[in-house]
């Protein structure tokens, strides 16, 4: 059988001591597959995605990386295995998109190293593939929040990484680039990359995922298929309202109001 | 794969970087030259070669006072601006200077310290503005590490305006007590600026410091840009952001309180050429760095050509630098605001 691709076995993490946000998480992602990290506001969906990433410390627990302990991971060799699409980002300096995206190279270059032209064309194609190649010369400072995550989600994916990290991916974004983004996703998807992301909209999650995490209030964790853990009383549950999943012209929708 | 053709209009653009970068060199090179010949000895203007050849004195002067000098004077503005980059970088903030973290009072208040009680020599007043100037960033790094409140910078930037408002308070009591005669008008001058007292044994002294710290900034140049990034991105990217930021906010800081505690305060040259430099080559610090670096050799050399040649006494250089890089950034903010208009 292969190494999972992320595994986390009883993992728990608080950020005050005595008061434990995440407890007994366990799953293991496989490689290939994208997974979706559901759960109300507060319940530690970014936290976790950071202890995956090693920038926290589980309390107990152990986490590992293609079946190696993540703390075995240099910190050049985690950050070409690892890529991390944040919710957003700040900068007040007016960086081109594609200075942005060539410091997904980092990883890659040795200490002190500069970008080469083979950096340049794998930060050129990684904005392809997310279809802002037009805008590589525009300051991202003045990019609508929208276009900013598709411009974060090319830096990662120009770091070319094995499992790829993506803290609520879709929360800007129209209709349009939404499905763009999510065939983006399946591309990555095809091409062997493991995806765990957290996400607050069912559309994207029946769409894209293969596996949900739910992380509940006080409750312990469920992992598994789609099918079998993101269901009408599991997300009632969680979300504390009366929510149901009906089919329309073969779609699965979520109804919540 | 992309083409060839794609990557043209990037490596075009970094291309014309360079070569801007090589004109930014000559042309401080050549007024380097130019104020080496520059002065009020024998006559007020240039030194002709025939003087120099055959007069002794002016071979001497330009020897062991100008070039000392005019080296000081442009180390100074590199450094001055190297370490305005790093911190406005690494903050996120381009307002910040590099004096904010206790550094510039803190020497302040070191060379007043020395001029009151320890008899004010040059070499003394020296170390002591060093030694404050150092004292003022550990304090800073030690009441950030304590504050519980806000974020990382956050946390140093209120610590730095405490430490800042600390020594300014005992440089005021140390100008109360200073006779007001001879220690008072000394410490002025001190706060003012100037590289009238500068000679080779001095300007060694500092040297070591000064350009390890510059090479230090100079080779990070592009990976300063993953610092302004947020933590966890800098992380995921491979970095160490805690200690990272560390080396070079020390390897910006040595270079500039050892520079200042010997030519006292300079004042917006490390605030404004981060920003001319961001304006002509973009935010990337693999070109903002060395540009602004060059700028500001350029400016502050500039600048000390005038404070000792404009009037038959000196200039305190510090009112110079503050009034033309005032008038700059000024002139800046209105273009900017201009262009955003349209």
């Amino acid at each position: 059988m292969n190494a999972a691709m992320l595994s986390f076995q009883n993992v728990s993490f608080g950020y005050e001591r005595n008061r434990p946000i995440l407890q007994g998480v366990s799953f293991d992602l496989r490689p290939g597959r994208i997974t979706a990290i559901l759960g109300p506001n507060g319940v530690g969906k970014t936290t976790l995605l950071y202890l995956a990433l090693g920038w926290l410390s589980a309390w107990n627990g152990d986490i590992h990386i293609d079946g190696h302990p993540l703390r075995s991971y240099s910190r050049l060799e985690r950050g070409r295995w690892l890529a991390l699409v944040p919710q957003s980002e700040h900068t007040p300096f007016d960086y081109t998109v594609l200075e942005y995206v060539l410091m997904g190279r980092a990883p890659h270059l040795p200490p002190l190293g500069m970008p080469t032209s083979a950096d340049y064309a794998a930060a050129l194609l990684a904005l392809e593939q997310v279809g802002v190649d037009a805008l590589a010369e525009h300051p991202v400072p003045q990019m609508s929040s929208g276009e900013r995550q598709l411009v974060l989600l090319a830096r990662a994916i120009a770091q070319s990484p094995r499992l790829l990290l993506l803290d609520e991916p879709t929360a800007h974004l129209d209709l349009r680039n939404k499905s763009r983004l999510i065939q983006i996703m399946r591309d990555l998807r095809a091409q062997g990359i493991t995806l765990l992301m957290t996400n607050h909209e069912p559309e994207v999650v029946l769409a894209l995922a293969d596996d949900v995490l739910l992380l509940e209030q006080g409750g312990a964790p469920q992992f598994g298929p789609l099918e079998q853990v993101f269901t009408a009383e599991s997300l009632s549950r969680i979300y504390r309202l009366p929510i149901r999943l009906v089919d329309v012209d073969g779609h699965r929708q979520v109804l919540w109001t | 794969m992309a083409s060839s053709g794609e990557l043209l209009p990037a490596a075009l653009k970094n291309h014309r970087r360079e070569r801007l970068l090589l004109a930014m060199i000559i042309v401080l090179l050549a007024v380097a030259g130019l104020s080496a010949l520059i002065g009020r000895y024998p006559t007020p203007g240039l030194i002709s070669w025939d003087q120099l050849t055959t007069d002794e004195l002016a071979g001497r002067l330009v020897m062991n006072l100008r070039l000392p000098r005019l080296l000081t004077a442009i180390l100074l503005g590199m450094a001055l601006s190297a370490a305005g980059t790093v911190f406005q970088l690494i903050f996120s903030n381009p307002l910040v200077e590099p004096g904010f973290l206790g550094v510039s009072q803190g020497a302040a208040f070191g060379a007043a310290l020395s001029i009151v009680f320890l008899g004010g020599s040059a070499i003394v007043t020296q170390s002591a503005a060093a030694f404050f100037a150092l004292a003022g960033l550990g304090f800073s790094y030690l009441l950030a590490r304590r504050l519980r409140y806000g974020g990382w910078v956050l946390r140093l930037v209120l610590a730095g305006i405490a430490v800042s408002a600390l020594f300014s308070a005992g440089l005021g009591l140390l100008k109360y007590m200073a006779d007001p005669l001879r220690q008072l008008p000394e410490i002025t001058f001190w706060l003012l600026g100037g590289l009238a007292s500068i000679t080779w044994g001095r300007l060694l002294t500092v040297l070591p410091v000064v350009l390890s710290g510059l090479l230090v900034i100079f080779l990070y140049r592009w990976r300063l840009n993953l610092l302004a990034l947020n933590e966890q991105t800098a992380f995921s990217l491979g970095a160490a952001p805690g200690r990272e930021r560390w080396l070079l906010i020390f390897a910006a800081v040595l270079p500039t309180a050892a520079l200042i505690a010997l030519t006292g305060m300079v004042g917006w040259v490390g605030l404004i050429m981060p920003h001319i430099a961001r304006r002509l080559f973009g935010a990337e610090a693999r070109f903002g760095l060395p540009a602004a670096m060059l700028l500001g050799g350029l400016f502050t050399l500039l600048c000390d050509d005038l404070a000792r040649t404009l009037l038959a006494g000196e200039i305190p250089l510090g009112i110079l630098t503050s009034l033309i890089g005032a008038l700059i950034f000024l002139a800046l903010m209105m273009f900017q605001k201009a262009k955003t208009q349209q």
